[in-house]
């Protein structure tokens, strides 16, 4: 038999023209594009969203937050507290089982939370005042305390990396400061370390094993109950191609589409375009606070009457206003906490000549103002070309340096004077999950040569801190967070540029989806 | 001819060599922090210095080069960073998307390029001349993600014969992996077939002008045989010239079309590294694009000396 001209034409004609090409073909795999590349599963040693989204579905905690911040029992049955708030017993719920079958235990319990307390910011703060944490039995378990502490609950069901994830005790004694090689966890899905291609997919596999508890989910809380049987992470950096494939129905959701893309994706009717996450973002100004001119608060205050939050969140945002809103807050609009007490220099109209002024009292005369920007990630570029414009409006020679993320992130960490290899400002953003109290937050700590990049200085906030720490009813904790607010302006902290929303886009098929600060997979099925 | 090639292999090790410690030195000096990455935003500069020495990069530049370089010549080329896997297992899940896409590259470019060029030159000044010479400027004038987008928007999103991203390997069956790398390769392949169609319809030019051809044509040979056996074979060595230096483009190309089109080769493998400062990987994957282009060029150096004798001499 001979293949002629006409009969390789033909072929060619049926391998195109066949059936449209598989939709998200299996109703038990999920095809889900995260935020950015899963290069890690350690949500204890790091403290990147997607790894945490990954961590969570592989690995439990004790506690889980719901959606109200309740931390509610998870891996735990319950616990009891002493009238002291020094000792807190614990107590696992049983037929808890790792991946490899083994049973979860006390010894487990116990490494894993003392790598988490090594890293921790509420961990530090316990183990500070740890006398000891003892196991009771298999499945019971205690922390003494010499001092007493009311956040326990919080601190084991938090959402914010780094987690207390309890793993097996072998995989728990890794050095804190060093990656796991083992991904091997209780939680609802198994990580398929054969079929993990860094940058490309991540694929995660139900765990047989697992049994969910019995109340409903709710965010972290509650029975996560799996609908896949696969749940396919796949990594496509580009967004343009993101996007056609959520339309074309080669993947179910996209975490994060950019605004750009937004109003097309809402115009397909196979589509549903959604806000992710109803706690957003507060947008960062981050000035260094260990050389001038920023040293001087008044330089920093010039600049918080500078800074016009709606010109920021109409770069960062584009056209769309519904996704944004103004704040003179360094707390999340809309949770307990949140106050603007203390924040009315951020504002009214914006006064470039009374800020002139108070730069020029500050000393300034000119010199350069090193504004690092990192030019790869949207969110960073638009503010950097906002603060660029600004600063220029108030008579500040800026030295604009376009550079790449892994760049900022490396040299924000340096102290050096901005000469020599160290900066001024950089632009950044904290999710709002971060933002709702300083336990989580540590871009409000300002515990000078301790504190975030830019090692801010001021004793008014770090007492605030305190203060919310020993709080001991909600009308403590809310007075503690308005203090905590007006000396964090008073100082500048930072600025904070707004606060901003984003999207996320299923297709229609897709139930359940809800609104959390992390992709909850739980519940979620095809119909 | 042996040692002719002997000679050229033996070339390569000094160039290795240099390639290993300038790749080197360009990650150690470069700015970026791979434990600021792991450590990730919340971190504190403590963290991420504490992750620094963890992963051995506070130490000077001699010994970890001369540590690098040891496994290397060991055939360990590292373990990346970030995931904990070893550089060679990384490059092995990424060679076959890559090694596809270019090769059906390379075979659609010479496939489509090469009878085009020795059509134009066949029938320079015609309309047909003009025709593939408007294609080649427009191969080259338009970026490889421009003719990605505009291909995945025809046959994927409004055809929707075709897939718009990733790829599915050949163990597979070899239609879904052809139907995965249709468009990518007709992105990619555009540059290339404008490249090789010039260099052809130039050199084809200047052969069909010698006395010989014309001798050919007075001896009543018809077109066919006078264009692909006489003047083909002595223009060839421009055109292979011009594959060998289009592997390059192809390497830089792939990095670009892999992105595109979601592929999960090797282009990619480097630009997440490279993103992420995972030096290991960075440095395994140039090693191993150096050890290609060099063995091209010496390919294309031995295939010179079989197509013109005199070169072996």
């Amino acid at each position: 038999m001979t293949l002629g001209r006409r009969d390789v034409m033909k072929l060619a004609a049926g391998l195109l023209a066949a059936p449209a090409i598989a939709r998200a073909d299996a109703p038990r795999v999920l095809r889900f594009v995260p935020q950015a590349n899963l290069s890690s599963l350690d949500a204890v040693a790091g403290t990147q969203y997607v790894v945490r989204n990954a961590a969570l579905m592989v690995w439990e905690t004790l506690y889980g937050v719901d959606s109200s911040f309740n931390p509610q029992p998870q891996m735990c049955e319950g616990h009891e507290v002493s009238d002291d708030f020094k000792t807190w017993s614990f107590r696992l719920r049983p037929g808890l089982t790792f991946h490899d079958g083994e049973a979860v235990t006390t010894r487990d319990v116990l490494a894993s939370l003392q790598r988490w307390m090594v890293r921790d910011t509420m961990g530090q703060i316990i183990k500070s005042r740890l006398d000891a944490l003892e196991a009771i039995d298999d499945r019971g378990f205690r922390f003494r305390l010499n001092k007493p502490f009311t956040k326990m609950l919080f601190a084991l069901g938090k959402g914010n990396a780094p987690l207390p994830l309890i793993m097996p005790e072998r995989i728990a004694k890794t050095d804190p400061f060093q990656l796991i090689k083992e991904y091997v966890g209780s939680g609802p899905m198994q990580f398929r370390t054969d079929e993990w291609v860094p940058g490309s997919r991540a694929v995660f596999e139900l765990f047989q094993g697992y049994q969910p508890r019995a109340e409903p989910a709710d965010w972290l809380a509650g029975g996560r109950r799996m609908n896949f049987d696969r749940i396919e992470w796949q990594i496509l950096p580009d967004p343009a191609t993101a996007g056609a494939a959520l339309q074309n129905g080669e993947i179910d959701w996209w975490e994060q589409p950019i605004p750009d893309l937004v109003p097309l994706l809402k115009g397909n009717r196979d589509l549903v375009v959604d806000i992710a996450d109803p706690l957003g973002n507060l947008g960062s100004l981050r000035m260094n606070h260990l050389h001038p001119p920023f040293n001087d608060p008044r330089a920093r205050r010039a600049l918080l009457m500078a800074v016009s939050q709606p010109d920021y969140m109409a770069a960062v945002c584009g056209g769309d206003d519904a996704l944004w809103q103004p704040t003179a807050s360094f707390f999340t609009p809309g949770t307990k906490l949140f106050t603007e007490d203390g924040g009315d220099l951020l504002k009214g109209p914006r006064n470039y000549e009374a800020a002139k002024k108070l730069l020029a009292e500050a000393g300034y005369n000119g010199e350069k103002v090193i504004l690092m920007v990192a030019t790869d990630i949207a969110i960073t570029k638009a503010e950097g070309d906002v603060t660029a414009d600004m600063l220029g409006k108030i008579g500040m020679n800026v030295d604009y340096q376009a550079l790449d993320w892994g760049t900022v992130g490396a040299r924000r960490s340096k102290k050096d004077p901005p000469g020599k290899g160290g900066w001024n400002i950089f632009h950044t953003w904290h999710a709002g999950a971060d933002c709702i109290n300083p336990a989580p937050y540590t871009a409000l700590d300002a515990g000078g040569a301790k504190a975030w990049f830019g090692w801010p200085d001021s004793p008014a906030v770090e007492q605030g801190i305190v203060a919310w720490y020993d709080a001991a009813d909600s009308a403590a904790e809310t007075a503690a967070a308005r203090a905590i607010n007006r000396a964090a302006f008073d100082d500048v902290v930072y600025i904070p540029t707004g606060f901003f929303r984003q999207y996320q886009a299923w297709r229609h098929d897709l139930a359940g989806v809800v609104k959390a600060p992390f992709p909850v997979f739980w519940g979620v099925r095809k119909t | 001819m042996w040692r002719y090639a002997g000679r050229r292999v033996l070339a390569t090790v000094p160039v290795m060599g240099f390639v290993a410690l300038f790749v080197f030195s360009l990650l150690y000096f470069a700015p970026g922090d791979p434990a600021a990455i792991i450590a990730g935003d919340q971190a504190s500069a403590d963290d991420i210095a504490r992750i620094r020495v963890s992963l051995g990069l506070d130490r000077p530049f001699l010994i970890r080069f001369g540590e690098w370089l040891w496994h290397v010549l060991n055939g360990d080329l590292g373990t990346s960073i970030f995931s904990n896997l070893p550089v060679v297992h990384l490059i092995g899940q990424r060679v076959e998307p890559t090694l596809s896409l270019m090769l059906l590259t390379l075979l659609l470019s010479v496939g489509v390029a090469v009878p085009l060029g020795v059509l134009a030159a066949a029938r320079a000044g015609s309309w047909i001349d003009r025709l593939v010479m408007l294609f080649a400027v427009l191969g080259f004038s338009v970026p490889v993600f421009v003719v990605g987008y505009v291909l995945a928007y025809v046959f994927a999103l409004q055809l929707e014969w075709l897939p718009v991203q990733g790829y599915t390997p050949i163990a597979r069956g070899v239609l879904p992996w052809l139907r995965n790398l249709v468009l990518p390769v007709v992105s990619l392949g555009a540059i290339y077939i404008a490249l090789i169609a010039r260099i052809t319809r130039a050199a084809m030019l200047e052969v069909l002008g010698q006395d010989y051809i014309r001798t050919a044509r007075a001896k009543g040979l018809g077109l066919a045989p006078i264009l692909f056996v006489h003047a083909l074979k002595n223009a060839s060595v421009p055109i292979v010239t011009v594959i060998g230096l289009g592997v390059a483009l192809l390497i830089g190309g792939a990095v670009v079309t892999e992105s595109v089109f979601a592929i999960p080769g090797i282009g990619r493998l480097v630009v997440d590294a490279i993103l992420r400062r995972d030096y290991p990987v960075i440095q395994g994957v140039t090693l191993l694009f150096s050890v290609v282009y060099v063995l091209v060029n010496l390919l294309v150096d031995l295939t010179y000396s079989l197509l013109d004798p005199r070169i072996r001499q």
